[in-house]
């Protein structure tokens, strides 16, 4: 076990290293830099401020070689925890992000758990009732939920609660409790507002995962070993439960590897159309006006935490799964 | 008595021999019998039609505006009408609007008028274009008998155009896009995955810790970045493309790794040994033997590639950082509907695209299912 998982961590280095330069060279291919439009804004107000653009310029290296750029940037973040400025806000990315990572990730683990809660009991529903109207039904909400975009799937959903429940749509909270203190109102009122952006990323993931463990379940259902604890009398719930389900559990944990992304990238186009306070909307602008250290950053740090969610899945699975780590 | 009964069988072997069939006329025979996959072929061959004759089909101009019109609603097709003498004659029609300013609201009211009749005709005469960019006409499939009226049957956008001509036209776009990046990603995917599978070693090492990278990192952020780097000022054609390349790094990556795996298991069987002994070259073994032998898997797996790449560009388009405004795609239609106030007062600017995706979605899905369950040898 520690040799796997120190091979999946040594494994994990160069795909970081990967991710930065990625991320980095995507920021840097707009041409110009904001520091030219900060000039430019600058002389049009008629502030002379050349001695604090030059100051930002030699402190980024903005205009040397990219190599030398990415390495002033990299070893910010490494060495000091400084992930640079935001042009547009003129405050530290730090300053500004945390919030909304947060929230990102917290969005994006409660739908994880919301799609394990439907996926499991539909899915063994699905397998064990195989041709029922259940398995019919969960089948063609399946195929829906995969064919409609998140996007669409939002609005949708905003439009029917705006038009029919008569809700605030957007955001996390009612505009009244935006600068309120969290007190259990406040806690409530999230509450009636979150599930709409968990329902929705998830719906996608968990259809997926019904159809992964339907197949799953059917191919363990019919086994010997099934047949033989229900020849010896075993109650048919707990016979289920107890093995065809555990074997059929195994791809379902490896799927949170690839889910998690889909996961944070759904999650970020969502909040853009229901103006969630994450990362989305801020990355949105961030690039739209070229803010790149806000930008690379964000997407940098998504990246990042995605990959080390994907680990922790990967050593799950290991320490469920012999056969994983003795590969 | 022994030569009786073995006299026939003599006398005429071809007519009890069984009937030999190819592998893809089995792959064709297994196919047909797979009832929503085969009118799901039918749905996405009718919307490649309709992409080609975009303008045949579209009624409007699709740049025509009309302050008169701005969010009139959808008015429904009755095929029938009541003629003079009371009878009930067949007649394709939209009724008319009745349009009342409300004055506090400024803004439009639209009613639909039962009075008033516009019939519908085939073939008829209406805004002039270019067939393929080639042949003058102006020939449509269908439309109001008299050029000068107009009708919405999908109802109109904010500057009074006619969503039902933006979403045909639209299709050309959003349907190819699918068809150019999947091309794309099949010539990265095969290549990457057969050199990865077909000579293993430190190669297969490299290019499967790449995909597992691609597939690690969350997509949508990654386009956002990519998609927005695109300048504002490029020529159309150029975002097209650069669009769709962006849009088609997703796909090869499943490519790659289905392609690796078929190969793996392909190297040992023995006819790939016994061509190999044979003094072939690799070329040769690769496309003589393996890829005829799980083409039919990589053209299901295409088809099942195509949703994600349309879903991917209504994305981005959406986002407004894909394909911009004077590109008329089903993403770039939605981005009307991008703010509940606008989706409250025309509810059709989102469910009429939508609709749309949506089945174009579903229909490339049960295709891609029913292609690969009938090229799966075993599948019963």
């Amino acid at each position: 076990m520690l040799g796997f998982l120190a091979r999946r961590i040594l494994y994990m280095i160069p795909t970081l290293f990967l991710v930065s330069i990625v991320t980095f060279a995507i920021i840097q291919l707009p041409p110009g830099d904001y520091l030219d439009t900060l000039a430019a804004d600058m002389g049009e107000a008629g502030s002379d401020n050349n001695a604090a653009i030059e100051a930002l310029r030699v402190q980024y290296g903005l205009g040397e070689p990219m190599y030398v750029q990415y390495g002033k940037w990299m070893s910010g973040i490494l060495l000091h925890g400084n992930f640079g400025l935001s042009f547009e806000k003129n405050r530290p990315v730090t300053d500004l992000i945390w919030d909304r990572l947060g929230w990102t990730f917290l969005i994006s683990l409660l739908t994880l758990a919301f799609i394990w809660l439907t996926a499991l009991p539909i899915g063994i529903y699905s397998a064990v009732k195989k041709y029922s109207a259940g398995d019919y039904i969960a089948t063609f909400f399946g195929f829906i939920g995969l064919a409609i975009p998140n996007f669409l799937l939002a609005l949708v959903m905003m439009y029917v609660a705006f038009r029919y429940f008569g809700q605030s749509v957007g955001g996390l909270v009612s505009p009244e409790y935006l600068d309120a203190p969290w007190t259990w109102a406040k806690f409530g009122n999230l509450l009636e507002h979150i599930w709409m952006p968990i329902f929705v990323i998830g719906t996608s993931g968990a259809a997926a995962l019904i159809r992964i463990m339907r197949a799953n379940l059917l191919d363990e259902l019919y086994r010997p070993y099934v047949v033989t604890a229900r020849a010896k009398g075993m109650s048919e719930f707990q016979l289920l439960l107890r093995y065809p389900v555990r074997v059929a559990l195994n791809p379902f944990i490896s799927t949170i590897g690839w889910i998690l992304p889909t996961l944070v990238s759904g999650e970020i186009i969502v909040s853009v159309v229901m103006n969630l306070p994450t990362t989305g909307p801020m990355l949105l602008r961030a690039l739209l006006v070229q803010d790149m250290y806000l930008a690379g950053s964000l997407i940098l740090i998504v990246s990042v935490l995605t990959v080390v969610g994907t680990l922790i899945s990967d050593l799950l699975l290991a320490w469920i799964d012999p056969r994983i780590r003795y590969q | 008595m022994t030569q009786a009964s073995t006299l026939p069988l003599a006398d005429d072997p071809a007519e009890h021999s069984p009937v030999v069939l190819g592998p893809w006329a089995l792959v064709w025979r297994k196919f047909m019998r797979h009832r929503l996959a085969v009118i799901s072929g039918v749905i996405i061959i009718l919307i490649y039609l309709i992409a080609a004759f975009a303008e045949f089909v579209a009624p409007a101009d699709i740049s025509k505006t009309s302050v008169r019109h701005t969010f009139a609603p959808p008015q429904m097709m009755h095929l029938f009408a009541p003629g003079d003498d009371g009878s009930t004659v067949f007649l394709p029609h939209v009724k008319g609007l009745k349009t009342t300013i409300d004055k506090e609201a400024r803004r439009r009211t639209f009613e639909i008028d039962d009075t008033k009749i516009i019939p519908l005709g085939f073939f008829v005469h209406g805004f002039e274009y270019k067939l393929f960019g080639l042949i003058d006409t102006d020939l449509h499939l269908f439309g109001a008998k008299n050029p000068r009226d107009t009708f919405y049957l999908f109802g109109a956008d904010r500057l009074g155009r006619d969503i039902f001509s933006r979403i045909v036209v639209g299709t050309r776009i959003s349907m190819s896009i699918g068809l150019v990046g999947v091309a794309m990603s099949l010539v990265i995917g095969v290549l990457l995955g057969g050199i990865s599978g077909y000579f293993g070693g430190w190669l297969d090492g490299l290019i499967q810790r790449f995909i597992e990278f691609i597939r690690s990192v969350p997509t949508i952020p990654l386009w956002m970045g990519l998609a927005a780097a695109i300048p504002l000022d490029w020529p159309p054609l150029r975002t097209y493309f650069v669009v769709t390349l962006i849009v088609s790094m997703i796909g090869w990556t499943s490519l790659a790794r289905e392609v690796r795996g078929k190969f793996l298991s392909l190297r040992n069987e023995d006819f790939i040994i016994a061509a190999r002994l044979d003094g072939l070259s690799h070329g040769e073994v690769i496309l003589k033997h393996m890829v005829p032998s799980f083409s039919s898997h990589i053209i299901a797996s295409l088809t099942l590639a195509v949703p994600l790449m349309i879903l991917a560009e209504t994305s981005l388009s959406f986002l407004g950082i894909g394909l911009q405004p004077p590109i008329v795609s089903w993403g770039t239609l939605l981005k009307e509907a991008q703010n509940i106030r606008s989706i409250a007062q025309a509810p059709w600017l989102l469910i009429a695209p939508g609709t749309v995706i949506v089945i174009a979605v579903l229909a490339f899905n049960f295709l891609g299912d029913g292609l690969r369950d009938a090229a799966d040898p075993n599948a019963h």
